[in-house]
């Protein structure tokens, strides 16, 4: 056992880090660093300066575009990143629909949708959860009804992330009634700018409108666009499955965010000497530092068993559970810093907004993040629902 | 020793509880809470009428006798219906600011008691964080046998509404020092005062109060010159008393709604309820529920008892704040996971109490703020 990276790793990490230096535009760093709201303009522009460097999708094989890295690369790659306060591309199309066109569409298909999610040109968002199908995916209920070479669509899915930017839309859909309901249940690509598609955003606690209903009446798919087989939908949402999970303990991301707390408790007071000097605020993120280290030893650990080709198994679980976690955790740790100031719903946190801001300027928007980052042990299957695999599959329950 | 209400208690619990059955719907509070006012003036007078504004007012300055006890039975009950009136800033902190004001400003109480006077205690500055003697406003004499008062007062609660703005000021001293402290009551109109207005995150209102020498005579001091502190603690100790009560009311009003939806929503062919890991997360809310409330209940007796010890005092009012402080966190955020997507929206009530269960957290001190003040090991 050893903690070294070899001369070369310690080389492609020295790369990357120059790469995301010179090339990240401030204005994107700016907002990732602060915590503000996604803006897709900006997004774009970032990924595209990826796409040309050929790093947008580091986990596709080489000869649909990507890097031939090994895990401790892309791992590697991914620190750096989110130390650099550079937003990974948005996951939908590279580390959701694209593995699952890769591994189970048709010629056409990968022609058709994969440079363009390379590109950045086409946005995907996720059609799984309903109102009725949360953490019970399996209970879906929008229908898509083969008419000649069409389905026909009908249905609500809800809590789909950036619906509003999407060009495309992967959805699970019931085909048919099958006794086993997983059996009935299939893997389509909808073009989210096809007639009987209404978006509706859905308001969050913190004010925002990042996730919506995405409403289907009568919407017709060209059956060309099925992923696979019929009825074999919930066998690639699966797999699927694998694949979101690589960078979802955002360690680095988390380390950001306890550098950023640190420059505002600099800036900010306590009995008269600066925060960052309080012993119980240092305590306090100290505790947070210990499991933030437990979990990143933990990655590395199953980085290292996958370099060693050993694929990851549900222990990913755990990963997501204290990810999550520790996120949370740090977003408590940041409202705290600014006391009082976490009242104040502050104007200035909105994109554009050019108002004076309401106490000191980095307090603009804690609290809200600390609101909206509620949503981290709830997404993406919940910390509950995590449980429930671990103790199935690892632990034999 | 007697943890029961009295039967006068009861009532005006029964009489808060009936009001906001019947009048404060959670569409009613979305509504206000969006408003103008960011608050219901009828409903404040409905308030007055049923004498609730006068509590911890004596009967001969216009008010309706009562103390700490009849407060906290109210805040529950309001914070049951996550009320946006402004009972804690004016009515609990007023009715123990203005009391030590001279005879001649007692109009003052009889006023507020009538519902016609809005008040705001700007106690907290940029750097003070929690520290209550930690004041840089300073108040200095001019020739009039007055006071100039130049200063910022962070996150004034009511303020947009309030006809008398309180005000702790330096007229001796250092930044940090008990001693120099005055607490001046000044009119909201007076000039020199500005309040920049704005909406907090759990849908009340409040303002950061600029003092631009603003004028003050010395029949506006609150209690003795330079002795402020203590009215500044004895109304911050009102303050959180009432909170408490307030956050104990609205964790007990999550943790039903939270059973309720976890009982109505079904998934793997079963309500959510019947499952055990589920239910025993509901059972360690209760219990943080119950906890609170015996300590909001406790704290609130302690108060209300005149031969309570200032050290006593001091550490039932501390421990209060921080046992609240982290079972809201630990009720209010297992009520949000629970409800899993539906607790994000905006649209479910369950978020708006949330997000103040959690700003009660860091209102007159957090918890990690008050376990020092209990540890005494505080800078």
């Amino acid at each position: 056992m050893d903690l070294v990276l070899t001369p070369e790793e310690r080389a492609f990490q020295a790369e990357v880090r120059t790469f995301i230096r010179e090339r990240l535009p401030g204005d994107v760093r700016e907002r990732t660093w602060s915590g503000a709201r996604m803006d897709k303009e900006g997004q774009v522009r970032w990924e595209k300066i990826l796409s040309e460097r050929g790093w947008i999708a580091p986990n596709w094989p080489v000869e649909h575009g990507g890097t031939g890295w090994t895990p401790l690369q892309r791992y590697l790659f991914e620190e750096e990143m989110e130390a650099a306060c550079a937003p990974p591309p948005m996951p939908f199309g590279v580390n959701m629909v694209g593995p699952v066109i890769i591994a189970f569409g048709t010629d056409e298909q990968k022609r058709r949708f994969l440079p363009r999610i390379l590109s950045s040109d086409d946005w995907w968002c996720q059609g799984y959860s309903e109102p009725g199908a949360g953490s019970d995916l399996a209970s879906l209920k929008t229908r898509a009804v083969r008419d000649g070479d069409h389905y026909v669509v009908n249905g609500q899915k809800t809590w789909t992330t950036a619906a509003q930017h999407a060009d495309w839309i992967f959805c699970l859909v019931r085909t048919s009634q099958a006794a086993k309901r997983q059996e009935g249940i299939s893997f389509l690509l909808i073009d989210m700018h096809s007639p009987g598609i209404t978006v509706r955003p859905i308001r969050t606690m913190d004010g925002g409108e990042e996730i919506n209903d995405t409403f289907f009446e009568d919407v017709r798919v060209p059956a060309e666009n099925l992923i696979g087989e019929e009825g074999r939908g919930w066998t690639y949402a699966k797999f699927l499955l694998g694949h979101e999970r690589t960078g979802i303990a955002g360690v680095s991301r988390s380390k950001a965010q306890i550098r950023r707390i640190r420059e505002i408790a600099q800036n900010e007071t306590s009995h008269g000497r600066p925060l960052a000097e309080d012993p119980r605020f240092r305590e306090r993120l100290a505790e947070v530092e210990v499991e933030l280290m437990a979990l990143e030893y933990t990655i590395l650990r199953i980085v290292s068993a996958m370099n060693a080709g050993t694929a990851p198994g549900p222990e990913a679980s755990i990963l997501k559970i204290k990810g999550t976690e520790i996120q949370q955790a740090l977003t408590d740790v940041l409202m705290r810093t600014v006391g009082y100031y976490a009242h104040p719903e502050h104007p200035s946190a909105e994109p554009g907004a050019n108002v004076a801001p309401i106490g000191p300027e980095h307090a603009a928007g804690l609290s809200a993040r600390y609101f909206n980052w509620r949503k981290a042990s709830i997404y993406g299957g919940s910390n509950e629902i995590q449980r429930n695999i671990i103790a199935k599959m690892v632990l034999g329950l | 020793m007697n943890f029961s209400f009295t039967d006068e208690q009861n009532l005006l619990r029964e009489s808060v509880e009936k009001l906001v059955a019947a009048e404060y719907p959670f569409e009613v509070r979305r509504e206000l809470a969006a408003s103008e006012a960011g608050f219901s003036r009828e409903l404040w007078r409905k308030f007055a009428e049923l004498g609730w504004l006068g509590l911890g007012i004596p009967e001969d300055a216009g008010g309706v006798g009562g103390g700490p006890v009849e407060t906290a039975v109210v805040m529950e009950a309001l914070g049951a219906g996550l009320a946006v009136e402004p009972f804690l800033a004016t009515v609990v902190m007023g009715a123990s600011l203005l009391k030590h004001g001279e005879a001649a400003r007692h109009d003052r109480l009889a006023r507020l008691s009538a519902g016609e006077l809005q008040l705001a205690f700007g106690f907290a500055e940029r750097q003070s964080r929690y520290e209550l003697a930690n004041v840089e406003t300073r108040a200095e004499p001019d020739a009039e046998d007055g006071f100039r008062i130049t200063g910022t007062k962070s996150v004034v609660f009511n303020a947009p509404a309030a006809d008398v703005v309180v005000v702790s000021a330096r007229t001796a001293g250092g930044s940090r020092d008990r001693e120099g402290l005055t607490v001046f009551a000044l009119d909201s109109g007076a000039p020199g005062l500005h309040v920049r207005e704005y909406r907090t995150m759990d849908g009340l209102r409040a303002g950061e109060v600029d003092l631009d020498g603003v004028r003050a005579g010395r029949e506006d001091i609150l209690g003795r010159a330079g002795e402020g502190i203590a009215v500044v603690e004895e109304a911050v100790n009102a303050g959180i008393v009432a909170a408490c009560a307030e956050a104990a009311g609205i964790m007990t009003r999550m943790h039903r709604d939270t059973t309720l939806y976890l009982k109505h929503r079904e998934q793997f062919g079963a309500s959510l309820s019947s499952f055990q890991a589920l239910q025993h997360r509901l059972v360690d809310m209760f219990m943080a529920c119950e906890l609170s409330r015996s300590m909001a209940y406790m704290a609130a007796v302690r108060l209300a008892d005149p031969e309570t010890e200032a050290a006593e005092l001091r550490k039932a009012v501390a421990a209060a704040k921080v046992q609240i402080g982290r079972a809201g966190r630990f009720v209010g955020e297992n009520a949000i996971q629970l409800h899993g997507g539906m607790g994000m929206t905006d649209e479910m009530p369950i978020s708006h109490y949330f997000k103040r269960l959690v700003l009660i957290d860091s209102q007159f001190g957090d918890a990690d703020h008050h376990l020092r003040e209990m540890a005494g090991t505080a800078p």
